[in-house]
């Protein structure tokens, strides 16, 4: 008689879809998805270990490249760590410069998600249309601090430049024209058939679940809990600006494009409300030259566009932190991964990848 | 060389010969067209390098495929491996001898008269359906040969595809057979002509089912799953290399020419300029009938193949993949129904007309 046969295949390290160096070792029913096992490291640095021999000031290049979509979220939350430790406070000027250029990294971040995302689900030219506008923000990334990918943008107390003139100008005009060039990418994918076939109950993260795995940024919004560290434990300015958080109902890929979708929109509304409100002054606090934290240990959280990006320091008073490590989300993130392909095909598995969102780098520190 | 000879051997074969090279020239332009109306329509540059606006790009991307490495993976088949592709590209070319590229005229050429088509079989149609879906096996061979997963998956949807588009691809022309009462090639694009109406318009529900089991069956976007590069990462040609890989393309590539010309002939006239019989609009020959009466057949011929073949392009630059079961439900659910439709529907309306 016939007698079926469960296959075993590796997707990755080396795979188009897989977002980096992610392997999964997926047991298949044909082409239906009964056992993985999520196995990361192949890019591991030890990054947390080599920033326990630097001092303060020369780990934020570290921090770059953990999460390189998302880098000056990683910036951000390192230095605002320190600053914690520190009780430096920050000049008005710099912390609005921050937010204006963290929420425009949410954009970019979010542009590679959608463009890769779509792209895993056979839709090309969203791909190209995200990188457009990627562009001109990277554009504006290199105009404020020289890079485009890897930013060291700021610094313990404040900011190492202000931003060039006409950099403000450049801003309002993206902020102009992004909404249509949005719609653009809407007009592809919200209605098509196929994605929404694609995209609508797959790969299921319930809220309880979500909670249980540890799940934060869109991936948890989607599932209708209301937490955003904007709003629950405002930092920097934020409790200045008005801006909704998005939510989902159904939990799954669909209602995640859907949040990170408006996540862009309302990215775009407090980048509106930072530059209207933008204050002339310094843009660097009172910070020694070698910074000495004194002695006790911090942890602080963003929200990066992954979710929770948390740096925790231990400091013994010397110029190098005695402890230092983070909560990246797509790590955790990648938790639920296993969950939420269970059962279901091959093609979803991609799907479910590209809407949790993660970065290698993220992953493996 | 006796008269019968030139007329059985000499002249089909050179005729082959001209269809062959032209139809590959075209393949090697068409990923040209293809890369150019793609890069329109995804705001970035086309090969612009080599030759005056990238026109030689063809030329060098085959020079390359030839000289390329050659890798044969150590257990795989390797007989069959090596049989695959030319199993794949051997039927497509085979489709092309039933196309008749235009009409209106015989050529001579040295005393001796043929035609502007290799062959007018009185089973035309049926013939090309069955050529057509014995590309298949090549990429089902090709993907089993390699001995390796994802290739295999790719030859599984291969196969499920196949059963599944073959028979609303067959069902769907029914309906231009009713209306013309031959299975001809040359008879349904004459029939269009004296029926003073071209079959896209009584046929539509027809035309929808066969183009879109025309593109499931060249594997083209939304239905490539069986190459699905961001799944199965290139499906069942992972393991091909060099000219090995060349001729799975060259054989999507004809077969999407074959389907564009089907379409050109059951369902837009073939060679037909619009309105054929209206005497005053004859300059839509292009005054080219002076020269010879078949000639504007191949100008209107190339001109509705392409649009069609456009059509293809731009579905590939908008739309995502189909996943495998929402594929499958397509075609058993939607497909074969509505080609079963616009049979008896066809067949109720010939039937009242006739009486």
């Amino acid at each position: 008689m016939f007698r079926t046969e469960m296959m075993d295949i590796n997707m990755g390290p080396q795979h188009p879809s897989t977002h980096g160096v992610l392997r999964l070792k997926l047991v298949l029913d044909g082409e239906t998805v009964t056992d993985t096992d999520v196995m990361i490291g192949y890019l591991h640095r030890g990054v947390e270990k080599l920033c326990e021999s630097k001092n303060y000031h020369m780990i934020e290049p570290y921090t770059d490249r953990l999460d390189y979509v998302a880098a000056m979220y990683e910036n951000l939350g390192y230095v605002e760590a320190v600053e914690k430790l520190m009780g430096v406070t920050v000049p008005e000027r710099a912390e609005y410069i921050r937010v204006i250029t963290a929420e425009l990294q949410r954009i970019a971040s979010h542009l590679v998600w959608l463009g890769t995302h779509a792209l895993d689900i056979g839709a090309m030219t969203v791909f190209f249309y995200c990188f457009r506008e990627r562009e001109i923000l990277l554009d504006l990334f290199e105009a404020f601090c020289g890079a485009r990918l890897t930013y060291n943008a700021y610094r313990i107390g404040g900011l190492p430049w202000d931003v060039p003139p006409g950099w403000t100008d450049r801003v309002r005009h993206f902020v102009k024209i992004f909404p249509e060039r949005q719609k653009e990418y809407a007009t592809l994918l919200t209605k098509n058939r196929i994605w929404i076939g694609r995209t609508k109950g797959v790969g299921i993260l319930k809220a309880e679940d979500a909670i249980d795995f540890g799940v934060t940024g869109p991936c948890l919004r989607a599932a209708g809990v209301d937490y955003d560290l904007r709003k629950v434990h405002p930092y920097s300015v934020y409790p200045r600006f008005n801006f909704d958080v998005p939510l989902g109902e159904n939990s799954d890929t669909y209602d995640r494009y859907l949040v990170r979708m408006e996540e862009m929109r309302q990215s775009l509304r407090i980048v509106e409300q930072a530059l209207e409100q933008l204050p002339a002054g310094d843009i660097m606090g009172k910070v020694p030259k070698r910074i000495k934290p004194p002695v006790g240990e911090v942890y602080h959280v963003v929200e990066g566009p992954r979710g929770e990006l948390g740096f925790y320091i231990v400091s013994q008073g010397e110029d190098k932190p005695y402890r230092m490590r983070f909560r990246s989300p797509s790590f955790v993130n990648l938790q639920a991964l296993p969950h939420m392909i269970q059962g279901s095909l091959v093609a979803d598995v991609v799907a479910v990848i590209g809407t949790l969102d993660i970065v290698l780098g993220d992953v493996d520190r | 060389m006796s008269d019968a000879l030139v007329r059985n051997l000499a002249i089909p074969l050179a005729q082959v010969l001209v269809v062959l090279g032209v139809a590959s020239g075209a393949v090697a332009y068409m990923t040209l067209i293809e890369r150019k109306i793609l890069a329109f329509m995804q705001l970035r540059l086309s090969p612009r390098r080599v030759g005056p606006h990238g026109i030689l790009q063809p030329i060098a991307d085959g020079i390359k495929l030839l000289i390329k490495e050659d890798i044969t993976p150590t257990r795989a088949d390797k007989l069959l491996f090596t049989l695959a592709p030319i199993l794949t590209v051997l039927p497509a070319f085979t489709a092309l001898s039933l196309i008749p590229f235009s009409g209106g005229g015989k050529f001579t050429l040295f005393g001796y008269e043929f035609f502007p088509w290799i062959a007018d079989v009185n089973v035309g149609v049926v013939f090309l359906l069955a050529i057509s879906s014995l590309g298949i096996y090549g990429i089902m061979l090709g993907g089993w040969a390699s001995n390796s997963k994802y290739p295999m998956l790719g030859a599984l949807r291969s196969a499920a595809q196949m059963v599944s588009y073959e028979v609303p691809f067959g069902f769907s022309i029914i309906g231009v057979l009713m209306l013309s009462g031959t299975a001809s090639m040359v008879g349904i694009v004459e029939a269009q002509r004296q029926a003073h109406l071209w079959y896209f318009a009584p046929q539509c529900l027809g035309l929808f089912v066969f183009f879109v089991s025309g593109v499931a069956e060249t594997n083209r976007l939304p239905f490539d799953l069986p190459e699905a590069e961001a799944e199965l990462v290139a499906g069942f040609h992972t393991e091909y290399t060099g000219m090995k890989f060349a001729f799975f393309m060259l054989a999507e590539y004809v077969s999407m020419m074959v389907i564009a010309s089907i379409v050109t002939t059951l369902f837009f006239g073939g060679w037909l300029r619009p309105f054929p019989n209206v005497a005053a609009l004859g300059w839509l020959n292009f005054g080219l009938d002076h020269l010879h009466p078949a000639l504007p057949g191949f100008v209107w011929f190339g001109l509705k193949t392409f649009l069609v073949l456009f059509v293809y392009l731009w579905l590939r630059g908008t739309f995502p993949r189909y996943r495998y079961d929402q594929l499958m439900n397509l075609g058993w659910f939607w497909m074969i129904p509505l080609s079963i439709a616009n049979v008896v529907l066809t067949g109720a309306v010939v039937l009242l007309v006739a009486r």
